[in-house]
């Protein structure tokens, strides 16, 4: 019988275990969802194998990210990513936010992420990096995975 | 055994599982006469030679090409259309030629042609279709005006499984002086093709839909058309002559066969044309018209909230229904059904413009080919309800 494929926190979950209530209410009830006004960076990300996309802006102030939305349709599991991410770096400083891993973004889900959903879960951690490159205020060493993709 | 359930592959259209037919051959050539070809004056390099082209011969009769020498092997359709694309299209296609393509190809058949008029200063042409798939005929008459030197697009959609009407809009396109070129990857392995009665001029397909191995495929096209046309890759086999600073191209098809063919994977293809051919095509076709007829009834009675995509009518569609449950990401759909052992395609399906044409981030996609089963379909019926279930709609 296949179980899976992956290792450690890549292993395939029970369904249960992927589509717990707290990921189906960021699903259906995201957090932070919607546009803000006057941003100070905004990125559309997309992932060109599923056609999720989500656009997130940030508003900054005094080093502080003090505004975060975003828009756009996607999976659950990209959008409950996108939900807990934003709720995680409002409030913070600049440094805290580059210094937020995707690891750091797995943990905050909490599921087991199968290879074939990385790029879902990612999609908002991605974004957020393109974002903090426009606002000159990237950590280089912080990268988003990136699972060898399947064809189109 | 998948995740505890037998495996219900609906992805067909993705790509087909191989019967032990296909294996046996390829696993018997690589076993017992594993050789190159067009080379060894030994037992067993004559008899892969003889093998490999037994197999273009079998492809050959498979969608009743009038000579095999008219069957250049390739990797998949998409390199046989990016071969003609390469050739023809380079020697062809100048500053303000107009091809047209459809608003159904799949990317296969869409960039190519992109990256082809961007360098020569061309233009592409669109027919559109129809909200329920049916390409607007009355709107390709119109484009026939701008008398563009090429028509090519699907027999059978990928995404939504409309069957276009080639043989009526070949006689368009050839009165309006276009050649025309058919993506036939989604057709070979369900409807009977006939390049002769089709009277198109290239036909592009795939191995790997059709029972054959991954990583085989053919192109076919007129005689005086490959003769006419340079060579696409360069390099041993498509050569006849070499000298330091020319050469001379070998005869069709080698001409489009640089360097060591995939000699396994060519004898698995024709062992798949002539096993498609013994089940018989009209037969194939038969049992996949009952299989969506099927779906198309039982999936909106058992699932009511679906919504279906393509053509309602059996007739004009092969075996591919795309969906959605409203409120669920396809991606959600197919990773729950997987846990039920239930394989369907989610995403685009390499169609992101069908996509955008008919307003739609993503589909589900369930497929079929000839060992699916009305059983398949129950199953999926039954997935779908639990994926209601989990997500609460």
């Amino acid at each position: 019988m296949l179980v899976g494929i992956g290792v450690s926190r890549y292993t395939p979950a029970s369904m249960d275990d992927l589509y717990r209530d707290y990921i189906l209410e960021h699903y259906r009830r995201p957090h932070n969802f919607g546009v803000i006004e006057d941003a100070d960076a905004s990125y559309e990300g997309a992932n060109p194998l599923c056609g999720d996309r989500i656009t997130l802006m940030l508003g900054v102030k005094d080093g502080i990210v003090d505004r975060v939305g975003f828009t756009g349709r996607g999976c659950a599991i990209s959008q409950a990513s996108a939900s807990l991410l934003t709720d995680e770096i409002k409030g913070k400083p600049l440094s805290a936010v580059s210094a937020f891993r995707a690891d750091d973004l797995l943990d905050l889900l909490g599921i087991e992420i199968s290879p074939a959903r990385l790029k879902c879960a990612m999609l908002s951690h991605d974004s957020l990096q393109h974002v903090l490159s426009d606002l000159g205020a990237a950590d280089p060493t912080n990268t988003t995975p990136s699972p060898a993709e399947a064809g189109a | 055994m998948i995740n505890g359930h037998k495996l219900v592959y609906l992805d067909s259209a993705s790509s087909s599982q191989k019967p032990s037919a296909v294996i046996d051959a390829m696993d018997a050539y690589y076993r017992e006469y594993n050789a190159n070809v067009h080379r060894g004056i030994y037992t067993i390099g004559e008899k892969a030679t003889a093998e490999y082209e037994k197999a273009r011969a079998r492809v050959a009769r498979f969608i009743n090409a009038p000579d095999s020498h008219e069957i250049v092997f390739t990797r998949n359709a998409t390199e046989a259309i990016n071969l003609v694309s390469y050739s023809w299209g380079r020697r062809n296609i100048s500053r303000g030629d107009v091809i047209v393509l459809t608003e159904m190809e799949h990317h296969a058949n869409l960039v190519p042609w992109q990256i082809l008029v961007q360098e020569k200063d061309g233009d592409l042409e669109f027919i559109p279709i129809t909200d329920d798939g049916i390409l607007r005929l009355d709107v390709f008459e119109v484009l026939l005006r701008l008398k563009p030197k090429l028509v090519a697009f699907t027999h059978v959609s990928n995404t939504l499984g409309t069957i276009n009407p080639v043989r009526e809009m070949v006689e368009m396109a050839h009165a309006a002086g276009a050649l025309v070129l058919i993506d036939g990857a989604q057709a070979v392995p369900h409807v009977p093709v006939d390049v002769q009665e089709l009277g198109c001029d290239f036909y592009a397909f795939s191995g790997h839909k059709m029972l054959a191995p991954m990583g085989s495929g053919a192109l076919w096209a007129r005689r005086e058309l490959l003769e006419a046309m340079p060579p696409f890759l360069a390099g041993g086999e498509m050569i006849r002559e070499v000298h330091l600073r020319r050469s001379e191209f070998n005869e069709i098809p080698w001409k489009f066969e640089a360097g060591t063919p995939a000699v396994g994977d060519a004898i698995g293809l024709g062992v798949a044309a002539e096993y498609l051919q013994a089940l018989g095509m009209d037969a194939v076709r038969e049992h996949e018209r009952d299989l969506v007829a099927y779906a198309l009834e039982v999936l909106p009675r058992e699932v009511p909230a679906i919504e279906l995509y393509g053509p309602l009518d059996p007739d004009l569609r092969g075996g591919v229904i795309p969906f959605n449950l409203p409120g669920i990401h396809p991606h959600d759909v197919a990773q729950v059904l997987d846990r039920f052992g239930i394989a369907v395609r989610a995403g685009h399906h390499c169609t992101m413009p069908l996509h955008e044409r008919l307003d739609l981030a993503a589909t589900a996609r369930a497929s079929f080919n000839v060992y699916s089963t009305r059983e398949d379909i129950d199953a999926l019926a039954g997935g779908l309800m639990e994926v209601q279930k989990v997500f609460n709609v």
